[in-house]
Order: C-alpha cells, then structure tokens, then sequence
C-alpha cells in the first residue's frame, strides 16, 4: 500500500535515542518555570509526557487506519478528534455553564466539517472520499485552530458580558433585544478569537513556517506543491476559525438572557 | 382582573423579588398613580433599586403581579413596554461615541430612522436642559451630572409615559442634584410623565413629588401623599448608608 511505502522510506530516522536528547529543550522549559515560580513547571512535565504518549498512539492508529482502510473508520476517527477537542475547548474555560460542550461541539462540527467537506471535495479533490492520508491531517490541522478560536471567543465572550453587564442592561432598559444589547461583546469576543488567524496570515513564509509544509518538505516532497497544499491550509484555517468562532459566539450568547431579554444574574 | 387603571400607571400587588439568594421585597402591594412623580424612599438596601427594575422587567418577581395602565406587564412584549416605561440607572452608562451617537441609539431602538431625529434630540436636549453643542462631544468627556442628564435625554428619546430614575442625584454635588430635580419636575408638567424616583436624599425631592412611598427591608412601610409621608419621615431615617 502507498501509505506504508512512504512510511517505510524514512530520510532520516528519528530514534528513540534522538528523542531522549530532545528532552533536553523540555528540561530548560521546566527550568525556567521553576526559576521564576510561573507554576507551569509541573505542568510543562505533564505536557511533555502527554505528548509522547498521544503522538505515540496516534501514530500507530493511524499506521492501523491507513492499513485497514475503512470510510467507517475514518468517520469515526473524525469524530473522535471532534469530541476531544470539543472537551477540550470546554476545559479551558473558567467557569463552564451547562450547555457551553454542546454549544462547542455544534460549532466545530459545522466550522470543521464543512470547512473539511470544501476542501477535499472542491479543492483536494480526495479520492476515494475518505482517504484517511488526506482528511485526517487536514481535519486535525482544521480542528485544532477551531478549536483554540472556539475557547478563545467564549472565554471572551464571558469576560466581555461581565465587565459590560451595566452597559448591556442599559441597552435592554432602552428596548433594545438582547442581541443588540450584546452586539459589542459579541464583536469583541469575534475578533479576539479570529485575530490569531488573521496574524499567521500576514506573517506565514516570513516569520513562520507552517509545520505541515516544512513536514512535508523534510519527507522529501517537491517544495512548489508543498507550498500549494499550505496556502489551502492557511484559507481553510480561515473558514474553520471564523465559521465555529460566530456558531459558539452566537450560541454561548443566548445563554447570558432570559427569554424575556434579560440579563441572567451572575450567580446562576 | 380589577383594576385601577383610571388613575394608576403601575399596581403591585403581593409583590415579592429575591436577589443573590436574599429577599429584597416582600408582600408590596402598591399604586403609582400616572402623570405624577412618586418618590421611592427608605434606606440603602431597602428595595428601592431591585422595586424600578421590576417596572421596567429588567428582572421578574418571584412573587406576586404587576399591572402597568390594568394589563399584567408579563402580557406586554419586552421591548415595547421598555420603550414605554424607561429607566434611568444610578451610575450614568454611556455607550460608544458622541452624545449624539447616544441619543441616536435610542432612536433606532424607538422608532427606526424616523427623518426627526436632529428634531428629537434637540427637543430632548433641550428637556434635559443641556446644550446642544454637547451633542458632538464624545460621551466619555463629559462630567457626571452632564452625563446623568445624557441618560435622561437619551431615555426620553424612546417617548416613554413612564420615567425611573435610580437615585439620579446620589453622584452630584448639593447644587447640580437640586439643578437635576428641578429639570425632572418640569419633565413631568410638560410631558405628563409618570415620573417615579428613587432617592434617600428626601430634602431635595420634597419640593417636585406628589406621592411618596417609604421602603425599608424590602417592605412599604407607609405610602401616600408626600407632603404627609415625608413630613413624618426624618431625614436621617431615610439617609442611613
């Protein structure tokens, strides 16, 4: 099979070896946490691990996906990331009200999988549709912008409706519905989680080097297509980043008011 | 349902509101009568502010009804009885822009682009007795009486029958505040507002109110004409922090 071939043909092998000497750049992290008591040492542990282990059992899933070659599977496994990254989104709020999951998962189901549907279908051109080599990465790549500007725009969000509870209730004591009284923390909340994106925009090729291309560049592959792949990249990340941040803006929104547009007290 | 609403712009009745878990009304069964001022009296924490905020359905009782002109608010949509019965905070809230841009907001929310709203806000202006060159001065530059009077103008855009004012005077000085009244009076003769205020500083309503209602943990204690009620109210009883 394909996939395996290239999998089989590695330019130069990483060993496990290497990557205990590549532990060495997580060491000067935790150093410097430590040094200036940020709290994050521990954490920087944990994430160092984490990511050895979940890269680890990624990769053999995927060596077992791509192998087994399945449209069910492949489905599955979007899911899968959906869900976990929806959890995620959820997990890095402060303070998570019942109904925000849901209102994430909604949103990163429909920013990611049309955003992910366009680009195999119209642009990529997957064949056959479900071909694990191509949706899987891309809906990753996808799925992890969605869903940092998901979190973002909902911590926002909350932030901007707190600060600005007097002005949104002088808004409502005038007559206006709650969706004109949160007009201007839904626009913050939207920029702030879309600016990010706008930024790698402005700066990809001259201060950063997108992962997927320099990746595919090391595999070997022609730089000229590699770069092609990344200019779609960036536009998707742009749809999907935009497409969950207004669904969770606008979902999350609806939860602060009453149906008689009033401002939910803090407390509940 | 009987009702009063010849002369009554607003009926409680077995009114009871908690917030934050601690009862701030209980048992309220009162009338506010239309096109007069009615001054809400009694201590801070009293029920004076969680009272407006009724009116004006910014919250709901837990307890009780309310009729504004006979009908149950609940049965009038939101926004239209907003729009009717305005309400005018303590802290003067300014929004984004010029306090033209502030009148403007208003305007939409009344009527959409209407063609009269230079006309409008002049008129408003002129009510809340503010100059009109004020209104290219970004809101945030004003000082706090002018921008309380902002909040008044700004809520007489909507052509609101009812007006509350939150404490209007608790942040201005002895002469802005009596300044502040006085321009609130007037409203009341020439558009035949039912004007209802919220105060504990009785000296300076004493003059312009024609019924008064004294609210102390969370009950009316005594309502009526005010010449009567605050007659027999201490100022100091009622100026307690």
């Amino acid at each position: 099979m394909q996939t395996l071939n290239i999998l089989e043909q590695p330019l130069l092998d990483l060993t496990w070896v290497d990557l205990t000497v590549a532990v060495g750049l997580v060491l000067i992290a935790i150093g410097v946490s430590g040094w200036h008591r940020t709290g994050l040492a521990r954490s920087f542990a944990v994430g160092a691990l984490r990511t050895v282990v979940q890269l680890t059992l990624v990769g053999y899933l995927l060596v077992y996906i791509f192998a087994i070659d399945r449209w069910y599977l492949v489905v599955s496994a979007l899911f899968l990331m959906l869900a976990i990254a929806s959890k995620a989104a959820v997990d890095r709020q402060d303070s998570k009200p019942a109904g925000l999951f849901g209102i994430t998962g909604a949103a990163l189901l429909l920013g990611s999988g049309l955003t992910l549907i366009y680009v195999s279908v119209m642009v990529v051109h997957v064949d056959p549709w479900y071909n694990p080599r191509y949706l899987i990465p891309l809906f990753g790549m996808i799925l992890g912008n969605a869903m940092n500007a998901a979190a973002l725009a909902a911590d926002r969000l909350k932030g901007e409706m707190e600060t600005r509870r007097d002005e949104i209730e002088a808004y409502l004591a005038l007559g206006a519905t709650s969706v004109r009284a949160a007009r201007e923390p839904v626009r913050r909340a939207l920029r702030a989680s879309m600016i990010p994106t706008v930024n790698s925009l402005m700066v990809v090729g001259i201060v950063s080097l997108p992962g997927m291309m320099t990746g595919q560049i090391i595999a070997g592959s022609d730089p000229l297509v590699a770069i092609r792949y990344q200019i779609v990249v960036m536009f998707m990340l742009g749809s999907a980043v935009a497409l969950s941040a207004v669904i969770v803006v606008l979902g999350y929104r609806r939860t602060f008011f009453t149906v008689a547009e009033q401002l939910r007290a803090k407390d509940s | 349902m009987e009702s009063r609403s010849d002369t009554a712009s607003f009926e409680l009745r077995g009114v009871g509101q908690v917030r934050a878990g601690r009862t701030v009304l209980q048992d309220v069964d009162v009338t506010i009568p239309r096109h007069l001022i009615t001054v809400l009296v009694g201590p801070s924490g009293g029920g004076k502010t969680s009272l407006l905020r009724l009116l004006n359905r910014l919250d709901d009782p837990v307890q009780g009804d309310i009729l504004f002109d006979g009908r149950p608010i609940v049965d009038y949509a939101v926004t239209d009885l907003r729009r009717q019965v305005a309400l005018v905070f303590q802290t003067p809230v300014m929004f984004p822009g010029t306090v033209s841009d502030n009148l403007a907001v208003a305007a939409e929310l009344a009527a959409g682009d209407d063609g009269r709203f230079d006309q409008q806000a002049s008129e408003v202006m002129l009510l809340a007795e503010l100059d009109p060159s004020l209104l290219e001065r970004p809101g945030g530059e004003l000082s706090v009486g002018q921008k309380q009077r902002v909040n008044l103008a700004r809520a007489l855009m909507t052509s609101p029958q009812v007006l509350l004012l939150d404490e209007p005077t608790s942040a201005l000085d002895p002469e802005t505040a009596r300044a502040l009244m006085k321009t609130i009076g007037s409203l009341s003769e020439v558009r035949r507002l039912t004007i209802i205020v919220a105060t504990h500083r009785i000296s300076e309503t004493k003059e312009y109110a024609h019924h008064a209602l004294v609210l102390r943990d969370g009950r009316v204690v005594e309502s009526g004409d005010s010449e009567r009620v605050l007659s027999g109210l201490p100022d100091p009883h009622a100026t307690s922090p």
